[in-house]
């Protein structure tokens, strides 16, 4: 069955003078249109099985990828445990490598990617452009399943004789030769980076399609929301670095049972081969990680400072010369290899702290002067501004290759890319989740116990990350099971390990806002926070197909343009009585 | 289409540059390879799409002044419910798990492939043009 969408109809703004803050749901054509509303499909498990709406997929696939965070997350917590005293066993080193390549795996495969580019992003960037849906809505369908089942196949690992994958998440040659790492979990792994691969790369099509070819009428280029601009360069960074990696694993995969020998130094190949490969790929992949969590905290900002954003072209240039940069920089992942060209990959990395920079003073700046408000969103945003400057400082000392060659492999590493990871992927991932979780579920989540949850997790954080930099510069490897007594590293572990379980208790305050907002629900609205994008303007959820009806896309915060007329973001003059959509009206760049 | 089109084309020179720096510095060739590689992943698709911006009728999302009941009409076609991706994504599980478990998965996984091949083909067939 095929359903031919008509664009949305208009919406004449409100006379001015009598705006609504919160929003046009209140008084009617935000909701459903009768053609709409009767939308028939499927319910239950086989909607769940066969739908191709860019909503249903996108929350099957923020579940699931919050279902593996949570499970990488315990494995976290039995790594901490193990390091928690010297010469601990509460796990076998065998069990101890498998977890923490799981972890890893988990964590940087199945759900920082996926839980942005497939889950918000999906969700989202149609609402924010007012398409109807994703270009190719069964493409998109095949992304969430092939996601699924990579996801079952790399956690299969652990039910194989053997393990799972023991080699780190980098699986280094020749450590993960057929020799070194024997057994299925091995090649379990493998497989499920082919199929999470491809699944990302069909997201990162539809979504430079979708947005290329699906915005609404006045939605140019550069009216687009910011996290929208994040996912298209984030698209493009995908259709760049998995190929690679897809490739990597192909070759690796035949080196262990086809007999060739592209990884191993015995047949006259070369293992830094794969770093290359897996980095050329692993690089592009951090900010691929990134990026989307930029944009939700890019969204977040001025709408709980009340301000248009500060330094919108700014903004965009910045993403986009950061991911071209990326792509320039994967070799400083091995400046220890001694066969990669150091001062061209230590200028790229530098260079990379420039438009990071120029996005902070935007951020900051968008707060500059503005009535914020510190909701739990908010706060969370906040709290990735901290975390990620302290990530992105110790980046720049990691750029240089003096300083890399001192703390390569130690967990100074461990705390700094901990730092950049968890405060884009869980802090910003958070401040996108409680932002838009309203709109995805049409309920309210509380304020008291997200103020729990954020305030638990940044001092956990804190304590869990910090004493890891002292432990690194005191010399102590990363991915080791067990230390001496006279190493001098106890009580930074232990304080480490309390810091771990502090961010685990912080998960219960969330799993309990959940519960609480499910089983008493608080009626969202469409625009509970008086937001400024597009999403905000149809019904909470919203219908089939998305829009009935839109407003004049005239700013890059078409919403608030509409309900606040006396406000709005690029009007310097307005004619009374005149017809809102005059071209003279318009002046460029937002003041 | 404008903007689009130049964003790809940028990309490309942007990596061509880097790809030539990085050669005649390191003469590394995977990595030159694959900045190679990213050149043309911005190019071709940026070249096409600029030629089609010369071509194509001005769209009404790359017009700043475009009114809503002017861009009116018929947007696409979407697919209702299927059940076909789901089958692929199995199919295309159950094909790389042959490769881990040997080859008595091989039949379970074509067939999975091929009738989602074809349900899917037939569904576009049947339903219009998707």
């Amino acid at each position: 069955m095929t359903t031919t969408v008509e664009r949305p109809e208009l919406l004449t703004p409100e006379p001015a003078g009598g705006p609504d803050a919160h929003g046009p749901g209140a008084h009617g054509p935000g909701g459903a249109a009768p053609e709409h509303a009767h939308h028939e499909g499927p319910s239950g498990i086989v909607n769940w099985l066969t739908s191709t709406d860019h909503k249903v997929i996108g929350k099957s696939y923020m579940i699931t990828s919050l279902v593996l965070f949570f499970l990488a997350g315990v494995m976290a917590l039995v790594i901490r445990a193990q390091l928690m005293e010297p010469n601990s066993s509460v796990v076998s080193y065998q069990t101890y490598n498998e977890l923490f390549t799981m972890h890893g795996s988990l964590m940087l495969y199945l759900f920082a990617g996926p839980f942005a580019f497939g889950g918000l992003a999906n969700y989202i960037v149609p609402l924010q452009i007012g398409a109807p849906d994703m270009a190719f809505p069964r493409l998109n369908a095949l992304s969430y399943w092939l996601y699924l089942g990579g996801s079952i196949t790399m956690l299969s690992g652990f039910l194989v004789a053997g393990g799972a994958a023991s080699f780190g998440w980098v699986a280094y040659a020749p450590l993960s030769n057929a020799t070194n790492s024997p057994g299925a979990g091995a090649d379990l792994w493998l497989m499920a980076l082919a199929l999470t691969g491809f699944s990302a790369i069909f997201t990162g099509v539809n979504l430079v399609a979708t947005i290329f070819y699906l915005r609404a009428p006045g939605m140019t280029m550069f009216r687009m929301p910011i996290f929208t601009w994040n996912m298209l360069v984030t698209a493009i960074l995908i259709l760049i670095a998995f190929p690679v990696l897809f490739a990597a694993v192909v070759m690796l995969f035949c080196d262990r049972h086809f007999g060739t020998h592209i990884f191993s130094v015995q047949g006259g190949g070369s293992p830094i081969l794969w770093q290359q490969l897996f980095w050329f790929f692993g690089h592009p992949e951090v900010y691929i990680l990134a990026l989307p969590y930029f944009g939700m905290v890019t969204e977040v900002i001025p709408v709980f400072s009340r301000k248009p954003l500060f330094g919108y072209r700014g903004m965009v240039f910045a993403t986009m010369s950061i991911a071209a940069l990326s792509t320039g920089v994967w070799a400083h992942h091995m400046f220890t290899t001694g066969v990669v060209l150091l001062p061209f990959f230590s200028l790229l990395s530098y260079l990379i702290a420039v438009p990071t920079g120029i996005k902070f003073f935007n951020w900051i700046g968008t707060m500059w002067r503005g009535q914020i408000a510190f909701a739990v969103p908010m706060l969370f945003s906040i709290g990735f501004l901290f975390a990620f400057l302290m990530g992105g400082v110790t980046g720049v000392l990691l750029a240089s290759p003096p300083i890399d060659f001192m703390t390569h492999d130690t967990y100074f590493v461990v705390a700094h890319f901990h730092q950049v990871l968890v405060g884009t992927a869980v802090f910003a991932a958070f401040a996108g989740f409680y932002f838009w979780y309203p709109k995805m579920f049409g309920r309210m989540l509380r304020e008291s116990w997200g103020k729990l949850h954020f305030w638990s997790l940044f001092v956990g954080f804190w304590v869990c990350y910090t004493p890891q930099y002292l432990l690194g510069l005191h010399g102590m490897p990363r991915r080791i099971a067990t230390y001496a007594p006279d190493t001098g590293w106890t009580t930074l572990n232990v304080i480490s390990t309390v810091g771990a379980f502090i961010m685990g208790a912080s998960f219960l305050f969330f799993f309990v806002n959940l519960v609480v907002s499910w089983a008493r629900p608080v009626p969202a609205g469409s625009n509970p926070w008086d937001g400024h994008t597009l999403e905000w303007f149809t019904t909470s959820p919203p219908p089939h197909h998305n829009y009935t009806h839109l407003p004049p896309i005239r700013s890059e915060r078409p919403t608030w343009d509409y309900n606040h007329p006396e406000h709005r973001t690029v009007i310097t003059h307005r004619t009374p009585g005149a017809p809102p959509d005059q071209p003279k009206e318009l002046t460029g760049a937002p003041s | 289409m404008k903007v689009e089109a130049r964003i790809l084309v940028v990309i490309g020179i942007f990596f061509g540059i880097i790809a030539l720096v990085y050669w005649f510095t390191s003469y590394e060739d995977a990595g030159f390879l694959m900045l190679i590689g990213a050149t043309f992943l911005g190019l071709f698709p940026g070249a096409y799409y600029l030629w089609w911006s010369h071509h194509m009728k001005p769209r009404s999302e790359d017009d700043p002044t475009a009114t809503i009941e002017g861009g009116s009409g018929q947007i696409g076609t979407f697919p209702g419910s299927s059940i076909w991706p789901f089958i692929m994504g199995m199919g295309a599980t159950a094909t790389v798990l042959t490769f881990v478990f040997g080859l008595w998965l091989a039949p379970i996984a074509g067939a999975l492939v091929l009738s989602a091949l074809i349900g899917a083909t037939v569904e576009s067939r049947r339903g219009g043009t998707i």
